[in-house]
């Protein structure tokens, strides 16, 4: 990156989860950059800590987790060091996230307008009005009719929900949204689907994605630069051409290999 | 070739749901399905979530009876002419290995009671322990440390492997397997259809292969049937549905499958195009299978009336 200043830098960043029998280190002394406009994948088996990084960024990882080193520097300020205050107005305008589950993440007895208007009514103090024009908006960008708004998330499909929570995620015009694990609960073709919406809206409105998931195929096609994971510590980054054509750390090798691949070519 | 293990002709299932709130409706989760499996082989049912194939294992379980269509094994209508000794006979021999390792073993027992009681109930010659000892190693757990823990003391893929030893011991000839690596990681995956196919190819042990994990599905399985809407779109060769499909869905969602030589910034990249192409076919495939018409030898595409091919 030729960028002076990264969008995102976490340096050094340690967090520890209190254990009837001690303290479990979970993050190791990671540090990663991420840049204006670039797709950061980080990639890794359940449990190699890359949640716990996304849950630290965004501050919202709760006890017994705790972060015990290091720094979170969202466009050079000490996101750790946020006020209350300052914290809850970065979120969703500064960065975002997207859940796997998006039946969890929006509120099964509120209908998709009334969570964008509590958003909007919160951050922006937008009217009725003006927060239904904006969610229209935003839906529209996603690919979903306005109507929908008026929908209760149990009636929309696993697909849609998460286009709802991408709309969410990007109405405040984040510069960051952490992705993780958006589409591991949907099917191949609606998870190209959406992959594809989101590159072509950062293509057009321009933000960056820490992109998590388990797949390291689906993060080849997908992420700009790669960090693989293995027990809380980075093992391997680099571009996501070069991991896929050289992997140089043994551990990410064993990753591609213990994945059948499918072979062929298909129009 | 030997004759079919199991076979489904013209298998349908509707459903009639009444929900609490709004009316009634049908839901035709199974339309014309046939297939057949040979000892020793495996077919892999391929397709996105609501696309049947899952309630296609649960018949061949017998969860449920199909509302038209026959489900033979050995050339025999599992439905007609039900005997409890048939019943017994028929539970021994196909067996289903779930998704979900965690919920499909019994939190309170031990791994010995898993399976010595399938082994006491279903019967056969030899010492008890001998036998515990020797479908334990065949799962590739190590039946010294494995017999007296808990489930929850084993990892997801020895879990898996015990469903597997469990389906062993009262001697199936057919294993149901619904997406059963989908919920383990990503390493422990391939070991566990490695096990799959040594059990096809050692004991020949026929194998209906449930995922939505296409790649898996050439890995282990002979054939390979795309399934969308309750119906099979297309069947034959896993090599040749996989590697040179014909219909417009099964192109559609092998293009889907995550491969790290095309990117999405660059492969075409319209998001919005890719998402009414998916539409169109989606609608497609959702019509009425009027027949299939066979491309190359064992390879089925289906037609429905409004195609001209």
């Amino acid at each position: 990156m030729s960028a002076p200043e990264p969008l995102l830098s976490v340096q050094n960043l340690c967090v520890d989860y209190l254990t009837p029998t001690g303290t479990f280190r979970a993050v190791r002394n990671v540090s990663f950059d991420i840049g204006h406009n670039e797709i950061l994948g980080l990639a890794g088996e359940s449990g190699c800590g890359k949640s716990t990084i996304a849950f630290s960024i965004m501050r919202m990882h709760r006890p017994p987790a705790f972060i015990s080193e290091g720094r979170i520097l969202f466009e050079g300020d000490d996101v750790l060091a946020f006020p209350r205050r300052r914290l809850e107005a970065w979120r969703w305008s500064g960065a975002s996230m997207v859940f796997q589950s998006a039946m969890n993440s929006l509120n099964p007895v509120l209908t998709v307008f009334e969570q964008f208007r509590d958003m909007l009514a919160r951050h922006e103090r937008m009217d009725r009005a003006a927060a239904r024009r904006k969610a229209a908006e935003m839906m529209a960008m996603v690919g979903l009719p306005a109507d929908r708004l008026d929908a209760f998330p149990h009636q929309l499909s696993g697909g849609m929900r998460q286009r709802v929570v991408l709309a969410m995620a990007l109405t405040l015009k984040p510069r960051l949204v952490i992705m993780d694990e958006p589409t591991t609960a949907l099917d191949v073709v609606v998870q190209r689907e959406i992959l594809q919406e989101v590159v072509a809206l950062r293509r057009r409105l321009g933000f960056s994605v820490l992109f998590i998931t388990h797949d390291l195929a689906l993060m080849a096609q997908f992420a700009d630069r790669i960090a693989v994971m293995l027990e809380g510590r980075i093992v391997e980054a680099g571009g996501a051409e070069s991991l896929v054509a050289s992997p140089r750390h043994d551990y990410t090798r064993r990753l591609w290999a213990a994945m059948p691949r499918i072979e062929g070519t298909v129009a | 070739m030997n004759a079919p293990l199991l076979s489904l002709e013209g298998v349908s299932k509707t459903f009639h749901v009444r929900p609490v709130l709004g009316p009634a409706r049908r839901v035709e989760a199974l339309r014309n399905v046939s297939f057949s499996i040979e000892p020793g082989r495996a077919l892999a049912l391929v397709g996105e979530s609501g696309s049947g194939k899952s309630t296609c294992g649960r018949a061949v379980i017998r969860h449920f009876e199909p509302s038209a269509g026959t489900i033979r094994f050995r050339g025999a209508d599992i439905f007609a002419g039900r005997t409890r000794r048939g019943d017994r006979a028929y539970l021994a021999a196909v067996q289903m290995v779930f998704q979900d390792p965690f919920a499909s073993l019994n939190p309170t027992h031990t791994i010995r009671h898993h399976l010595e009681r399938p082994l006491r109930l279903h019967g056969g010659a030899g010492d008890l322990e001998a036998r515990l000892r020797r479908i334990l190693t065949d799962v590739e757990l190590d039946p010294a440390t494995t017999l007296e823990k808990f489930p929850h003391q084993l990892s997801g893929g020895q879990r898996q492997r015990v469903s597997f030893a469990r389906a062993l011991a009262v001697g199936a000839e057919l294993i149901v397997a619904d997406e059963p690596t989908s919920m383990l990681d990503v390493s422990i995956r391939k070991s566990v259809l490695d096990l799959m196919r040594r059990l096809k190819e050692e004991r020949s042990i026929a194998f209906l292969y449930i995922t939505h994990d296409i790649a898996t599905a050439r890995y282990i399985a002979e054939e390979t049937a795309v399934m969308y809407a309750g119906q099979v779109v297309e069947r034959g060769p896993s090599g040749a549905v996989i590697g040179n499909p014909h219909h417009p869905y099964s192109r559609l969602l092998i293009s889907a499958v995550p491969d790290p030589a095309r990117r999405f910034d660059a492969a075409g990249g319209d998001a919005l195009a890719f998402t009414r192409q998916a539409e169109a076919v989606r609608r497609l495939a959702a019509q009425p299978v009027a027949g299939y018409r066979e491309v190359a030898p064992g390879h089925f595409i289906a037609y429905s009336e409004t195609d001209h091919a």
